[in-house]
């Protein structure tokens, strides 16, 4: 039998966690991601994320925008799940839902949504925002997350009709105006795309961004194992339903000395694992005690990748959407009316 | 070499032109169909395929409008998405100038003309109405006169970007600090009407995409056109001219015309024709009869409501003239709601006709410069896209007005853009 448990997700954004793994190929190197990710699919994981800024890393080449390449890679994939970094600070909160509900279609209920929180004076100079930090912040992203949600309710699953006795495709009762207000925007709705496949996309957000109740997945990025079991107890006191753990991996210690002779990889700011696959396995086991997931940063993905899939030993998930694969039932829509 | 014609589609996605009522419907809004579309498009060697845009759901008199398809995807998304399954067709999103952030608009752009190797367009619309606004963190911050200046700073912000240029540019209309995306260079289309908005396409558009597609209107508007791009110092063959048609096919003329007049029939029944009238009434009219005599009370007070789309502006104003207009003209040629309807709703021009007659018809216009080509906008789905791949586009072939296989790989190759 297959170990289906933790829930492995795995960051295929740039070239690896260790700082001399350098930066991603060409920026516009879709077909090398494009490889990783079936790697990743046919190892195993339930789901990649997509790292992404406005602003590309320091030193580094610009970015193809998460969303696309989430886009791109879901009709090039059938079971994992795609969960791009789209950050509430700096985008138009209808835009984003638009896009993420688009995505969800587009892979037929495999999109998740990391929840960015980019808030550097020069990325709100990108669009020439206010700079909002502290509980102006938090208050952003709770009203990022809830007008997502709400707007993905927005048309009901069965809103279109086809009626031709009455010449009516919706039924107008079944598609919402959201009436949001938030802090700093409004939004009227309803959403111009129908609800996605999975009603609500499954959202993942840093147990430290002050919205863990809105999550469906907090990921929590600690340094020991007896931290992220504090941490984990708390996200889900504080209401997520599935707690993750971030770990960086590189398989085979010989590695360690020649990469940090290039770059030192500096003290861990969340789990990490150094050695072979075997004791991979185990931590992952001990882990799964613990947390519901864990999230792998590869050291290197050209070398860590393909020796994860060959150590871990897990088959590919069999979906068909993201909530299947992670337990999530499809949540009923909250602007249903009864009959 | 001859001219050639260049053909899209426009996948709008709302509104009363796509027969939703077709027993061979496929579900407008399920990505299966915008691949098996996107992929006959590419077997009948089409330039691109294009995504429209519409950021508020249509409503009539404050409620969701319920007669026509709605639902779309976003549009870069989709095409991203359709970047992975196609290998040669141009990818065209059609984004508004108003509501986005010129860095984050130019940054997805470029990275769908990265994925897809060179292949994305960009339909650049202003979209300065308030009430598409209230979805959005500026609602109606943009005075209409000003909204093809915005969308000229933006554009060259977007230009600067994608040529590895940083900006740093603030003043009333925008104010952005970026560093360049991923190399890129969409293909920039242009669809706005006004003065200002061909001025914009003289200055930056790859392509325009008029709805200027009667034969004489097309000559005088591809002549304006020509005459503008001279100001700015642009060669006449800078840019393409594509204005929006509509295409019903047959075997036999009448059989054609039969299908053209089954299509109009569904695309205006009776619920619509009322609802049509209520936009400009601004009452409810559910009980007056279609097929009856124009409605005898007065229309409420007030311009139109603006809920059921994008309405070019002379048309925003001058709501009691064009009742009393269509009052006359139903009067004098006794015409029905319906009727009256059919014959003021501004329709896209239809070709109607055998392969061979279009084709004929379509030869003449490329030969004679009236325009580069055509973006079709499809009544039936799938039925529109497999009877032009089928049926016309072997006959445009054999007139040696249309390409027998993909020669370059991006869509200004396609196009015939300069490099
Ligand atoms: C063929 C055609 C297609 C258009 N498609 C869109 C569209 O998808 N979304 C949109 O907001 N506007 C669309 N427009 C509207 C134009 O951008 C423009 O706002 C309108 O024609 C009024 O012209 P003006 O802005 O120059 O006054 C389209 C116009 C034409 C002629």
């Amino acid at each position: 039998m297959s170990v289906t448990r933790p829930h492995l997700a795995l960051e295929v954004d740039g070239a690896g966690a260790h700082p001399a793994a350098g930066h991603a190929g060409p920026a516009g190197d879709i077909a090398a991601l494009t490889a990783r990710v079936t790697t990743a699919e046919a190892a195993g994981f339930a789901l990649v994320t997509i790292a992404d800024a406005a602003l590309p890393p320091p030193g580094g080449p610009a970015r193809v925008e998460a969303g696309v390449r989430a886009s791109f890679l879901s009709r090039r994939t059938q079971r994992i799940g795609l969960a791009p970094t789209l950050h509430v600070t700096v985008t138009e909160p209808f835009h984003l839902a638009t896009q993420l509900a688009s995505l969800d279609h587009a892979s037929l209920g495999r999109a998740g949504w990391v929840v960015g929180a980019d808030h550097s004076a020069a990325v709100y100079a990108t669009v020439g925002l206010p700079r909002l930090d502290g509980a102006a912040l938090r208050q952003e992203l709770a009203d990022g997350i809830d007008v997502a949600r709400q707007l993905w309710d927005s048309w009901e699953d069965d809103a279109i009709i086809r009626d031709r006795v009455t010449s009516r495709f919706l039924d107008a009762d079944r598609v919402h105006h959201v009436n949001f207000t938030g802090e700093r925007f409004s939004v009227v709705g309803p959403l111009i795309t129908p609800r996605p496949p999975q009603g609500q996309l499954v959202v993942l957000g840093a147990d430290t961004l002050g919205v863990t109740g809105r999550l469906d997945v907090a990921l929590v990025a600690a340094p020991t194992v007896d931290e992220v079991a504090d941490r984990a107890r708390q996200a889900r006191t504080d209401g997520a339903p599935l707690v993750f753990a971030d770990l960086d991996v590189l398989l085979g210690a010989d590695r360690l000395a020649a990469l940090d002779a290039v770059a030192p990889w500096g003290p861990a700011q969340r789990l990490r694992h150094t050695g072979s696959a075997e004791d991979l396995r185990d931590l992952l086991e001990r882990l799964a005690g613990l947390v519901d997931g864990v999230r792998l940063h590869p050291a290197e993905l050209h070398v860590d990748l393909p020796r994860l899939a060959t150590g871990l030993g897990r088959r590919p998930v069999t979906g068909p959407t993201l909530r299947d694969t992670l337990g999530l039932h499809r949540p009923a829509n909250r602007f249903a009316t009864a009959g | 070499m001859s001219p050639r014609l260049h053909l899209g589609v426009f996948f709008t996605g709302v509104g009363p032109q796509l027969v939703w009522t077709d027993p061979a419907f496929s579900t407008h809004t399920h990505i299966d169909t915008f691949v098996a579309t996107a992929q006959t498009l590419e077997r009948g060697l089409f330039d691109a395929f294009f995504l429209g845009e519409g950021l508020r759901v249509r409503e009539n008199r404050g409620r969701v409008h319920d007669l026509d398809v709605a639902g779309r995807p976003d549009a870069i998304t989709q095409l991203a998405a359709l970047a992975a399954v196609t290998e040669r067709i141009g990818l065209v999103a059609t984004q508004n100038t108003t509501y986005n952030f010129p860095a984050d608009l130019a940054r997805r752009l470029a990275s769908l003309d990265a994925v897809s190797g060179g292949r994305a367009g960009w339909n650049i619309v202003t979209t300065d109405n308030a009430w598409t606004g209230e979805n959005f963190r500026r609602g109606g911050w943009l005075p209409h006169e000003r909204r093809y200046e915005r969308a000229g700073a933006f554009v060259e912000t977007a230009k600067a970007l994608w040529g590895g240029t940083a900006v740093d540019r603030h003043d009333d209309l925008i104010s952005v600090t970026a560093p360049p995306t991923v190399p890129a260079r969409p293909v920039l289309f242009q669809a706005g009407d006004s003065a200002g908005g061909r001025d914009l396409a003289a200055r930056h558009a790859d392509v325009v995409f008029s709805a200027n597609t009667d034969y004489d209107k097309a000559v005088a508007y591809a002549a304006d056109l020509r005459r503008r791009l001279a100001g700015y110092g642009r060669s006449a063959d800078s840019l393409r001219i594509l204005p929006g048609a509509a295409v019903v096919l047959g075997d036999t003329p009448a059989q054609a015309a039969e299908k053209a007049a089954w299509i109009q029939r569904e695309q205006v029944t009776g619920p619509r024709a009322l609802a049509f009238l209520e936009q400009y009434w601004g009452k409810d009219l559910s009980g007056y009869d279609p097929d009856g005599p124009l409605p005898d009370i007065e229309p409420a007070e007030g311009e139109l409501d603006p809920s059921r789309g994008t309405i070019a502006i002379e048309h925003r104003t001058g709501k009691a003239e064009r009742i009393a207009g269509w009052r006359a003209l139903a009067a004098e040629r006794k015409l029905s709601i319906r009727d009256l309807v059919v014959e003021v709703t501004p329709q896209h021009s239809t070709f109607v006709g055998t392969p061979g007659q279009i084709a004929d018809e379509w030869t003449r216009y490329v030969r004679d410069r009236a325009v580069d080509g055509f973006n079709i906008l499809p009544q039936l789905l799938p039925g529109t896209i497999e009877d032009i791949v089928d049926k016309l586009v072997p006959e445009l072939q054999d007139r040696g007005v249309y390409r027998t296989a993909y020669e370059g790989t991006t869509l200004r190759d396609h196009l015939d853009l300069p490099a």
